[in-house]
């Protein structure tokens, strides 16, 4: 199913539902530009970003997902859910993508947000 | 509305404990800091290198006036306060301003100590505290040639060498007969006086002064015995003392310095106290780690986390002149109750002594190589039983050498571009760089900037003696018990303790009721939980799945390109012509990129995709193979060589015994990888002597050897004992598993594991008490039953699905 909204032009998809993806876990939507990890909080928060870590490309998909965090399972450099970008000291930033909850329904776009270089 | 907090004193101490609070509950308090100086707050222990010219003041400053602004921050500086008014609750300050508070900090510090001389108060004889001081020094090697400095103790030894730096002649008065008399035994005294002495330093003992001779500024200084220097200026550094007068005139309790309790506050409960104006437990310090430890535990307190206490500190002393190594820490000179350990080599310069008493460090002295110094000082403070250790203890612990950096240990001489972590490619100059541009102060900061010692940890030694180079006299390492992450005030030990003490039976469990930082842990502590539990509750504990990195979640090791590597399990190395072909034709079908024979015999696939594992181990599982754990802490191999079915030499069916170990071992999770080996004679061609495990054969039995290690450290096994029967061997493997999954932190190899609690200790336990070996034995046998399912057929049948499938293909 494809939606697209008026206001900002996101064309949403539906990727699954809020229980397709385990508390303090991660699911993988594959495109043809690349892989997003969708992942969910404790608290059910869901975020999206390009599934490669800022440092040397790792899955962040594969990671320990804590607070609004994921450790990058290659050196366990720390990525900020929301926004995407390292937790200094480091430095560089992951692509995030728009995501919304309808019901238990679950869509995210494909084009990113703005704000990281690394699309 | 919010209360008040008023820090009076902007040095490190009282800085470190707003960032703290700041850290904590940045919405708290309306803070409001007083402090002497017309700066930011700075650096103090980087005084010596901007005086020898090696730094300058903007390198030193740690919070710039715009840090104050940013956090809401109201800086009176340059404002001294005069008084407390505790009734109504405010200070005055010299100017007249007045700032209530619902909170005080007390953070003065202290004040150098000047002796009343004639001519103390001369122009040109200063002390050696603040900016104002290095100014004035600064000034004075532009414009004169002769300096004395009085008081050859830490602080004086560092004027006196940055003012040499700057071209001046400098002699140094000490009233004793050896340098840093409390820091230093007389050998290691003579040592650093003859080092001072050839970079050009005149140094004079036992030479006391009566007078400073001059009329509108200081000329000179005369001697009791009658000698006269010429001096055109005079830094006195014989002391300092805590600066106590605003707390006695607001009649605190004070001793030697305000008087406080575990959470910092003084007899005031509204008034807490950090710093070197402190006195805590009949203690006061001056050193920059205990400072921030108390500026911790006061701002848990501010915060109302209250679970924080301070209880004192150990500390050590490192003196920061470039080229000298010298170290020292804990009782160095020893008494009627102790003796010494010691290691003189004059030639190399290098001398080293041990104060033990009872088997336990009590103080240290080192000079010339210094690399040791953390490893002797980790064993003071824990008091660890060294008489397993007292043959080699003086040669010090990388005797062996590590992988990496050989025995190159002298950090002092080491040029700039030496590579220091070599995992990370990472150089002296670099490390040296970071821990002074980004003010860094502890092995974890510099972990997090510069990636150092982040990896497989080999260089730790290393990067703690450039810190401490760097750092000089104040640095000193971390504290008494370590913390388990940055998520916990708890060591591992006391978490370890209440999961058994309170049943506890989940990760959640564990966090609320030891009152966690984070609201789910990190990716550090997670892991080392599930294990902990796990280990407690075998029969109850539900895997916490999440917990787990993702190696362990997806039964196979990750690699650099996000693809996986799979492992079968070899019982005992061995296989068959069945097994071979199942896995050539599995690498065929999935198009394996690289079959390779690993270390730990047996065979490893590498670049599946993750997609690819269920199907890759249903054709495992169809041939009879199961999951070789290569990816876990868990038992991992138990390499043999053929034994005496096939060798001429071989004494014992070693690989028989293999295949029993590895029936009865695999599956379990231990603390860190765990690997065995079992050799058929004393050749030992399964190189047994450096496994976690290792069995050698012998005519009448055989030998068990513990604890080695043949990777980023090289340690040869220690013997834990002989046996005669198969079973026994068995026996005693189980036990001590079981004691080591037990006993040891989360990713502690049993080689440090055993360093750190004694061969004697796993003996009295495994070998001298056999109730207790045969009940350790009997709880690993029921941990085994709840763990002896092949993950990997489970996963080819199903289980786990989603970890082996994308949410959704888009396009």
């Amino acid at each position: 199913m494809q939606a697209v909204n008026i206001m900002t032009n996101t064309e949403w998809i539906e990727v699954g539902t809020l229980e397709d993806i385990p508390k303090l876990g991660a699911r993988v939507v594959s495109t043809p530009e690349g892989d997003i990890a969708v992942f969910r909080t404790a608290d059910d928060e869901v975020f999206a970003l390009r599934d490669a870590c800022p440092h040397k490309g790792g899955p962040l998909s594969q990671g320990i997902v804590h607070g609004k965090r994921v450790s990058c399972p290659l050196h366990d450099w720390k990525i900020q859910l929301d926004s995407g970008k390292a937790v200094a000291p480091d430095e560089g930033c992951a692509a995030s993508f728009p995501v919304k909850l309808e019901g238990e329904k679950l869509f995210i776009s494909t084009v990113p947000n703005e704000g990281c270089p690394n699309k | 509305m919010k209360e008040k907090l008023v820090v009076v004193g902007n040095g490190m101490a009282g800085i470190r404990a707003v960032e703290e609070l700041l850290k904590l509950d940045p919405q708290m308090y309306d803070i409001t800091v007083f402090g002497n100086e017309p700066h930011g707050n700075y650096n103090r222990i980087m005084l010596s290198p901007v005086l020898a010219g090696e730094k300058t003041i903007d390198d030193i400053m740690l919070n710039d006036l715009q840090w104050y602004d940013d956090n809401g921050i109201v800086l009176q500086a340059g404002k001294a306060v005069v008084d407390i008014d505790r009734r109504a609750r405010k200070v005055v300050a010299d100017d007249g301003t007045v700032a209530p508070y619902d909170r005080l900090l007390l953070a003065t510090g202290s004040l150098p100590f000047i002796i009343p001389l004639p001519g103390h108060d001369l122009p040109g004889v200063i002390s050696f505290r603040d900016i104002k001081d290095v100014d004035t020094m600064l000034d004075a090697s532009k414009k004169y040639k002769h300096a004395v400095v009085i008081g050859g103790g830490l602080l004086g030894l560092e004027a006196a060498n940055g003012l040499m730096s700057q071209g001046m002649k400098v002699t140094v008065l000490h009233l004793m007969d050896t340098l840093m008399e409390r820091q230093m035994d007389s050998i290691a005294g003579k040592m650093l006086k003859k080092s001072l002495q050839d970079k050009g330093m005149q140094v004079l003992l036992q030479a006391s002064t009566k007078e400073i001779i001059g009329s509108d500024r200081v000329k000179g200084v005369l001697l009791e015995d009658g000698r006269e220097l010429t001096a055109d200026i005079v830094v006195m550094a014989v002391g300092i003392r805590p600066n106590i007068e605003l707390a006695k005139k607001t009649h605190l309790h004070c001793e030697r310095g305000v008087v406080v309790n575990d959470t910092m506050q003084t007899f005031d409960p509204r008034i807490y106290a950090v710093g070197e104006c402190v006195e805590h437990r009949h203690q006061t310090y001056g050193l920059v780690a205990p400072l921030f430890e108390q500026a911790r535990v006061c701002a848990n307190h501010l915060a109302q986390h209250g679970i924080g206490r301070y209880e004192g500190s150990v500390t050590s002393t490192k003196l920061k002149v470039t080229g000298i190594d010298l170290f020292s820490a804990g009782n160095f000179s020893g008494d009627d109750d102790t003796e010494e350990l010691v290691f003189q080599d004059a030639a190399r310069g290098v001398y080293r002594k041990l104060v033990v008493k009872d088997n336990k460090v009590e103080g240290t002295v080192m000079f010339g190589d210094t690399i040791d110094s953390s490893w002797y000082f980790d064993l003071m403070r824990d008091e660890t039983d060294i008489s397993d250790l007292r043959d080699s203890i003086l040669f010090g612990q990388a005797h062996l050498g590590d992988a990496g950096h050989g025995d190159d240990n002298r950090v002092a001489l080491m040029a700039d571009t030496v590579e220091i972590c070599g995992c990370n490619g990472v150089s002296k100059g670099e490390i040296v760089d970071a821990i002074s541009s980004k003010k860094l102060f502890t092995l974890e900061e510099v972990r997090a900037h510069t990636k150092a010692s982040s990896s497989c940890g080999s260089c730790t030694g290393l990067v703690e003696a450039l810190l401490s180079h760097t750092m000089g006299g104040d640095y000193s390492t971390a504290p008494h018990l370590k913390p388990m992450c940055g998520c916990t005030e708890h060591p591992h030990d006391d978490v370890r303790e209440a999961i058994r003490e309170h049943k506890l039976l989940s990760v959640h469990d564990v966090m609320q009721t030891m009152n966690w930082d984070t609201p789910d842990g990190c990716s550090k502590c997670r892991p080392a939980l599930n294990y902990y539990l796990l280990c407690a509750w075998p029969e109850e504990y539900h895997d916490d799945y999440q917990s787990r990195f993702i190696n362990e979640r997806a039964h196979a090791n990750i690699q650099k390109d996000a693809t996986y590597s799979v492992i079968p399990r070899m019982w005992g190395g061995g296989t068959t012509p069945d097994e071979l072909r199942a896995i050539a034709d599995v690498a065929d079908e999935y198009d394996v990129k690289t079959v390779h024979v690993t270390g730990g015999q047996r065979i490893a696939l590498y670049g599946l995709k993750k997609c690819e594992l269920p199907g890759v181990w249903k054709k495992l599982s169809d041939a009879g193979m199961v999951s070789g754990h290569a990816y876990g802490k868990a038992l991992r191999t138990v390499k043999t060589c053929v034994g005496k079915e096939w060798c001429r030499f071989g004494t014992q069916d070693s690989t028989h015994l293999g295949v029993e170990l590895e029936k009865m071992t695999w599956g379990s999770w231990t603390p860190h990888k765990f690997k065995m080996a079992v050799s058929g004679c004393p050749r030992n061609c399964a190189e047994a002597t450096i496994k976690d495990l290792g069995v050698v054969c012998v005519d009448s039995g055989y030998e068990i050897h513990i604890a080695g290690n043949g990777g980023v450290k090289v340690r040869a096994t220690d013997l834990l004992c002989n046996v005669a029967t198969e079973a026994e061997v068995l026996e005693y493997c189980a036990a001590y598993m079981q004691l080591y999954r037990e006993q040891a932190h989360y990713l502690e190899r049993t080689a440090p594991w055993i360093e750190r609690v004694g061969l004697t200790y796993v003996k009295q336990h495994v070998v001298e008490d056999e109730a207790e070996r045969k009940s350790l034995m009997e709880r690993f046998l029921i941990s085994q039953k709840a763990v002896q399912v092949d993950p990997w057929t489970e996963r080819a049948e199903g289980k786990d699905e989603h970890e082996f499938t994308v949410l959704k293909q888009v396009g």
